[in-house]
């Protein structure tokens, strides 16, 4: 019961953090709806798709790089939430957070549960707005997409926990940021898919191919088209494992997670 | 606390320390900058763990039930801890929910604590718009809201002008009088009254421990504590102090 009520007021917090903070929401729009209305609408003459699962006709290249989109929302706020960690933390509301009489890994993951339920809203509304554009789906699949948001989301959240367990200064953390979102994203299958890769490299493929994000990308396209991608699901579900035990192990108090200045 | 010691790497924050806090009574915890106070009070909160040594808060060893430690403490944190973009009851209700408390139970504590500290018509006020004497006593106010039995303060008159730091200095002596068992971190000897429990820290080490008017010499605190914190006679004072204290 008292686990409960901590993780409704983790969540709430955050809800109310992220009401205050209209431009991190538009934010978060803008850069998937400008891949989405610029980007691909220059890439689709270039790129020709053939037919691949879980497509059933030819689809244009908007439709192909919706998933991967969705994807980057949840990559972009995984890391932004854990700077949100790295700066809390400095700013002692971690301090606080992990003083609380409850395990720890608890409140570890009530954050991570509360920083993608906002991201899951956000995708919603990105879903909606590419929906406007006539950018649609099964119906099933904005059911169905739910699930696998919430797993990608909880490993991309995971991942930003585990860094920000390691970076202690806000400097680092840009650099992360650049070695991890924009690696993650161009090695994956949210622009192109695999097979276009291997035409220009073998290597690149198999970048991509063990890239967690890729499975995580897929994952949420073959929900979005009402269907289950179970190896998808398995390399997400064990990146996530991986993740949060690196995190678990980085916020260990015997590890020691910040050095004090006095 | 029994024995402790902490390092970073090479160098030595704590050696050694060991001293009790009483219940009801104000225990200040007086060092200069570089004292090791922000080591012990992250190794008090568990923000990570001591080399060597125990720390039993409330009769819960931090170890072994962290979490029932942790219940029976409220801190007060160095850093400012609140959500400048929530208001006061917001943050206090927050921090009540992290504690286990929802509801109608925390409302009325949320109230009470408050109201103690006279923070009471600005519940609801953003913290953004609170000056600093009031952002520190919303999170004194928020330190007690789960009625612990141990506070614990870090420096938390950093930054304040002098009224708001006697303000909260006076408020805390008398949560202390009320029973309260207070440990007060501080560089300031102005924050020190003479029916106090002092302990001075420097450099990782217990130079004093006893009734703040006992450790003064010629009724003067800030002289004592700039003559025993002068290094050129650390070492041999504290072999002494050691001695007559451990």
């Amino acid at each position: 019961m008292t686990w409960l009520v901590a993780l409704r007021a983790i969540v709430q917090r955050e809800a109310l953090r992220f009401l205050h903070q209209r431009e991190r929401f538009l934010a978060a729009l803008v850069r998937p709806l400008v891949w989405l209305l610029v980007f691909a609408a220059g890439f689709r003459a270039a790129l020709g798709l053939s037919i691949i699962p879980p497509y059933q006709t030819y689809i244009t290249y908007e439709t192909y790089i919706v998933p991967g989109l969705c994807g980057m929302i949840l990559l972009f706020n995984g890391m932004q939430s854990s700077l949100s960690l790295v700066y809390d933390r400095e700013m002692g509301s971690m301090r606080l957070l992990l003083t609380a009489p409850l395990p720890r890994w608890w409140l570890l993951f009530s954050k991570l549960l509360a920083a993608t339920a906002i991201s899951i809203l956000q995708v919603y509304t990105f879903l909606l707005i590419s929906g406007l554009y006539g950018i649609d789906h099964p119906p099933w699949g904005y059911v169905l997409v739910l699930p696998a948001l919430l797993v990608a989301g909880l490993m991309l959240g995971s991942l930003g926990l585990a860094l920000s367990s390691f970076v202690q200064q806000l400097e680092n953390f840009a650099g992360v940021m650049n070695f991890v979102i924009f690696p993650m994203f161009f090695l994956s299958s949210a622009l192109y898919p695999l097979w276009k890769m291997a035409e220009s490299s073998p290597l690149l493929r198999d970048i991509c191919a063990v890239n967690p994000f890729t499975h995580a990308v897929e994952l949420i396209r073959f929900a979005l088209h009402g269907q289950l991608n179970l190896p998808a699901l398995g390399w997400t579900l064990l990146a996530t494992a991986a993740f949060t035990a690196l995190a678990l192990w980085g916020y260990d108090p015997a590890r020691g997670m910040s050095r004090p200045k006095g | 606390m029994r024995g402790l010691s902490h390092a970073y790497g090479a160098k030595q924050a704590l050696d050694d320390v060991s001293f009790d806090a009483e219940p009801g009574r104000f225990t200040a915890l007086l060092g200069p900058n570089g004292a090791g106070k922000s080591t012990l009070f992250a190794l008090l909160t568990r923000l990570f763990s001591a080399g060597t040594g125990s720390i039993s808060v409330g009769g819960h060893d931090l170890n072994r039930a962290p979490r029932q430690a942790l219940a029976c403490m409220g801190i007060v944190f160095q850093q400012p801890t609140l959500d400048l973009d929530l208001t006061v009851r917001q943050n206090l209700a927050y921090f009540a929910a992290l504690h286990g408390l929802s509801g109608r139970a925390a409302r009325l504590r949320i109230d009470e604590s408050l109201e103690r500290l006279a923070m009471g018509e600005r519940a609801s006020e953003k913290v953004r718009a609170l000056n600093g004497g009031h952002r520190r006593r919303t999170e004194l106010a928020r330190a007690l809201v789960h009625s612990p039995r141990v506070l614990l303060c870090d420096e938390p008159t950093v930054g304040l002008d002098a009224a708001s730091r006697a303000a909260i200095v006076s408020h805390v002596h008398a949560l202390a009088a009320e029973g309260l068992t207070v440990l007060w971190a501080t560089h300031l000897t102005d924050e020190v009254g003479p029916d106090d429990h002092l302990i001075i820290l420097h450099r990782g080490r217990i130079l004093r421990d006893g009734a703040a008017r006992d450790i003064t010499e010629d009724g003067d605190l800030s002289g004592t504590f700039l003559r025993l914190t002068d290094s050129g006679e650390t070492s041999g004072i504290a072999g002494i102090s050691r001695e007559g204290h451990a």
